[in-house]
């Protein structure tokens, strides 16, 4: 990541333009030029960098249903239990964090029936009570990091 | 806060073009064409559909989706509070106004052993940025007054954003995440 791919993350973070050609536009204001930027933009989505380039949902607003999950992992455990949650496809995120409950991951489905299904068969696969802590308000604050 | 649109409003349309749009925006010169191509619309009303969608907040933010770690910000914490209702605003507030804060959300207490119903999470160039965030935070009212507890990640297992699959007609009941 070098100076023209900060220059392009810190501006390109929330107000992409919809427009006939907005990565011309988007090149315009930052004083590169559109094959430029669109390179920039996908070197970093190969190289990692950037997880993707596009749209960030409200899931509510789709009619789909999110929640965080916790698990008290015995360490010995670690490994194997988070290869098990990892295999669903609606975990989005897993981590490990330093705590009595130690594994946290976010579960999205189209509907709160099919998280149901795939908590219980979490449950049921390791073991383990999942705590399930869906959200009840949210205060958005617009993700924005200076890079 | 969720600036959410009704759910009816969220026609067939606008799923199928959300579908198209969920690994990401094609990276060439007419992006929206290339989409409106792809579930057989002109270029104009995927447009004017996206202007639509990200207006009413069912697209929250349109750009780079960073990878937290790989640009720089190797720490983050997640923040919780066991906070009274009455106390509840106000601690919103100090949160939400702080810089350091990327998320907030009230969630159920779930007794006896997780007593904390609001939730910060906190991403910084390191592990002592990230703790001078939370004694920043810790010193105003009312959190000062407030049990809390530290969780940092350790691990990244997965990181893929929600692998959300819109269905296409609308579901039976709308039901709160």
């Amino acid at each position: 990541m070098d100076a023209v791919d900060r220059t392009i993350i810190n501006a390109l973070q929330g107000d992409f333009p919809v427009s006939e050609n907005p990565f011309a536009d988007t090149a315009a204001s930052l004083e590169m030029d559109e094959a430029t930027l669109i390179a920039r933009i996908d070197a970093m989505v190969s190289d990692g960098v950037l997880s993707r380039f596009g749209p960030l949902f409200d899931a509510d607003a789709m009619g789909g249903a999110v929640t965080l999950c916790a698990l008290e992992v015995p360490e010995a455990d670690f490994d194997a239990i988070a290869e098990i949650v990892n295999s669903y496809p609606e975990v989005a995120h897993n981590y490990e964090r330093q705590h009595q409950f130690n594994m946290w991951f976010v579960v999205a489905a189209e509907s709160r029936d099919i998280v149901d299904e795939v908590l219980l068969d979490i449950q049921g696969r390791t073991g383990l009570i999942v705590h399930d802590m869906p959200k009840q308000d949210e205060f958005f604050i617009g993700l924005r990091l200076e890079v | 806060m969720n600036a959410s649109l009704p759910i009816a409003l969220v026609d067939d349309l606008d799923r199928r073009l959300l579908f198209q749009l969920e690994p990401g925006l094609p990276l060439a010169p007419r992006p929206y064409a290339e989409i409106g191509n792809a579930i057989g619309v002109d270029e104009s009303e995927v447009i004017d559909r996206l202007g639509r969608l990200i207006q009413a907040g069912v697209i929250r933010r349109f750009g780079v989706v960073v990878r937290h770690h790989e640009v720089g910000y190797g720490a983050n914490a997640m923040v919780v509070w066991d906070v009274p209702d009455a106390v509840m605003a106000d601690a919103v507030g100090v949160l939400t106004a702080n810089s350091g804060v990327t998320l907030c959300y009230q969630r159920p207490r779930r007794l006896p052993d997780w007593p904390y119903n609001l939730f910060a999470m906190i991403h910084g160039t390191s592990e002592e940025t990230v703790r001078a965030q939370i004694a920043d935070l810790r010193a105003q009212v009312p959190l000062s007054g407030l049990v809390h507890d530290v969780l940092f990640s350790r691990r990244r297992f997965k990181q893929t954003g929600a692998c959300y699959r819109p269905r296409l007609s609308l579901p039976e009941k709308r039901e709160v995440a």
